[in-house]
């Protein structure tokens, strides 16, 4: 245990991540991007090479001069999820070792003593959104806790209400959700978003019916950052007295959350999106003036009866450390993010036919989603393996689909095709971001002197008079 | 058509660190070697009454090609071809691939060419298999648009 602990303190912030950080040398965007230009050789391609002595002794030349050397990608990939934060981890240790009591055995100081600790997150958690501990709900993650407001609130009052209203662009877990109460026998209201991603309010206030029970609009969007106007929604919902759940997976931590000042009855947040432990998350349930939700997990009562199930101690401490931390080091980490996604931005948009897609305002610097015109996603983020992206095309999924975010936008499929995001988070660092924007332009570059649309625009052709065959 | 065993492998050796992805963005050696090295970009004379020229695709879908095939009119041999393709990696492997293919053939020999062919030699998944049929239209149009120029010339 005083080992562990000796090890585990060692590892700051300083000392773990500068041991993470990649070399990076001003060539190494020129080797890369040759590998992937037509000068490419055997060695450039460490990645699928057959498992025989001549070519792994190939692929041990190939290690040696990888501009990366051996290490891993580059991370922007905040919004899939983000690093934990080794103060956070230096919590979570003491549950696997000593305090292994069932928090809810209250015979014994065993579970007193994780009770304790649990109840010190769910402060540190509630803190960070201006809610009381009493209204924190712990749940496996914002999935579940979207799942229960969407689900569990209509349900509760279904007896007098029968509609639910929602936007397009949600995450999934809320559309599929929705879709469930319309099996269920609910009505389903979905927003149409602007250009710039953001609802209409007086929309969402011609929307509300005497029979509305929830109205659920995300704060900060996965895919393209954009910020909706939670305060005014909130106030729009308590005039109608409508409950009003936020999906704050994404917002949390990053920007101010208070859920009097904005009237947020129920929100959902996830520990993963904070640099704290994935499998954790916690929905905010008001108490005054009280919301009911029927609960999907029934058992043993715990959570209010909102929840059972024996709580995770080690997950949810990691979670309220991670909340601690992010609650304190806000105003830091947001300066930290706003700049390099500044330089970031102003990097990739100084490319020509490119666009930032979404609200250039009302957004959370630290998701930036750019459309490379005539470049197709998949094959960009093919020539960027030294950096962890994500398409904001889901082309790489079976249905081949583009964003059904970007198409909401009312995006053109080939920009939606053609996007990618960058999550920029508290552990980025501005070498990265030059790295990246060197490489981004680079490979663009490459990509569309092989792309045909590219020739035929700056032949000054116009690609919506082409009949295009599909296919 | 990823074996399994592969995975781990490059999962667990430090070398393949930097290729930790999940199994639906490997593919295969050959695309890979397509797609970084890819042959004969770019493009022909399409004012050429030899030249025929094949654009299949379609923006919206995410994948373009344009096939450019240059004729020895008394031969019928394919002296010349060049591509190129907007579109996810196996895309550009399978243009790539079938420009190799085409080189050298007759066009009634070329337009013979089944997409089966291309997503065999690039080991394509079922998901990507439209980009082998892309090519194999891609021919056919260029041939198309070689004969008509023929007719009316």
């Amino acid at each position: 245990m005083q080992s562990i602990k000796a090890f585990t303190s060692i590892t700051s912030r300083g000392v773990l991540f500068q041991t993470q950080r990649r070399f990076i040398q001003t060539s190494t965007v020129v080797k890369a991007a040759t590998a992937t230009a037509a000068t490419a050789t055997a060695d450039d391609l460490p990645l699928d090479i057959p498992s025989t002595s001549a070519a792994a002794a190939a692929t041990n030349e190939a290690f040696k001069t990888n501009p990366l050397n051996g290490t891993r990608p580059i991370y922007l990939d905040m919004q899939a999820t983000t690093p934990t934060d080794p103060r956070v981890l230096d919590k979570m240790l003491q549950f696997y070792t000593g305090l292994y009591g069932n928090p809810h055995s209250n015979t014994h100081s065993y579970g007193w003593e994780t009770d304790k600790e649990i109840e010190k997150a769910r402060k540190n958690i509630a803190d960070l959104i201006g809610a009381d501990p009493k209204e924190i709900i712990f749940t496996s993650g914002a999935t579940e806790s979207n799942n229960m407001a969407i689900k569990g609130v209509p349900r509760f009052y279904s007896k007098t209400k029968k509609h639910i209203i929602t936007v397009k662009t949600e995450h999934k877990c809320i559309l599929d959700s929705a879709r469930h109460m319309q099996d269920e026998g609910f009505e389903v209201t979905y927003l149409k978003v602007g250009e710039d991603g953001l609802i209409d309010l007086n929309e969402l206030e011609a929307a509300i019916r005497p029979d509305t029970a929830l109205v659920s609009v995300m704060a900060v969007n996965n895919e393209i950052g954009v910020i909706q106007p939670v305060a005014e929604i909130g106030k729009i919902c308590k005039r109608h007295k409508v409950f009003f759940h936020s999906d704050c997976a994404q917002a949390v931590g990053k920007i101010p959350i208070n859920v009097n000042e904005m009237n947020i009855d129920l929100l959902s947040i996830s520990s993963h999106k904070i640099y704290g432990p994935k499998g954790v998350g916690a929905i905010y349930v008001r108490r005054r003036p009280r919301v009911r939700l029927d609960p999907i997990i029934t058992g043993g009562g715990q959570e209010r009866g909102l929840r059972s199930g024996t709580l995770a101690p080690s997950l949810i401490s990691g979670f309220g450390e991670a909340a601690r931390i992010i609650n304190e080091d806000m105003e830091y980490d947001q300066q930290h993010i706003k700049r390099l996604s500044k330089k970031l931005t102003d990097g990739l948009l100084a490319l020509e036919h490119t666009q930032l897609n979404g609200s250039a305002t009302a957004r959370y610097p630290g998701c930036v989603n750019v459309s490379f015109a005539y470049v197709e996603g998949e094959s960009l983020l093919m020539a960027l393996k030294d950096i962890a992206l994500s398409s904001g095309s889901a082309c790489t999924s079976a249905s081949l689909e583009p964003s059904y975010v970007l198409h909401a936008l009312g995006a053109d499929d080939a920009l939606a095709h053609s996007s990618i995001r960058f999550g920029v988070g508290r552990f980025t660092t501005e070498e990265e971001i030059d790295y990246v924007i060197k490489a981004i332009t680079e490979r663009v570059e490459f990509l569309r002197e092989l792309s045909p649309l590219w020739e035929m625009v700056k032949e000054g052709i116009d690609l919506n008079t082409i009949e295009w065959s599909g296919h | 058509m990823f074996s399994s065993a592969r995975y781990v492998r490059q999962s667990l050796t430090p070398l393949f660190k930097q290729s930790v992805v999940p199994t639906k963005r490997f593919y295969h050696p050959k695309v890979i070697d397509h797609y970084q090295n890819p042959r004969n970009v770019g493009s022909l004379d399409k004012t050429l009454v030899n030249v025929g020229t094949g654009l299949v695709g379609a923006p919206a879908c995410g994948d373009v090609m344009r096939l450019q095939i240059q004729v020895d009119d008394s031969t019928g041999i394919i002296q010349d071809v060049k591509f190129k393709t907007f579109g996810c990696g196996s895309a550009i492997a399978s243009s790539s691939y079938v420009t190799e293919l085409v080189r050298g053939k007759t066009i009634d020999e070329a337009i013979k060419i089944k997409n089966a062919e291309i997503a065999k030699e690039l080991s394509l998944p079922p998901v990507k298999l439209h980009c082998s049929m892309l090519a194999e239209d891609a021919v056919k149009a260029a041939i198309k648009d070689y004969k008509s120029k023929q007719m009316a010339a």
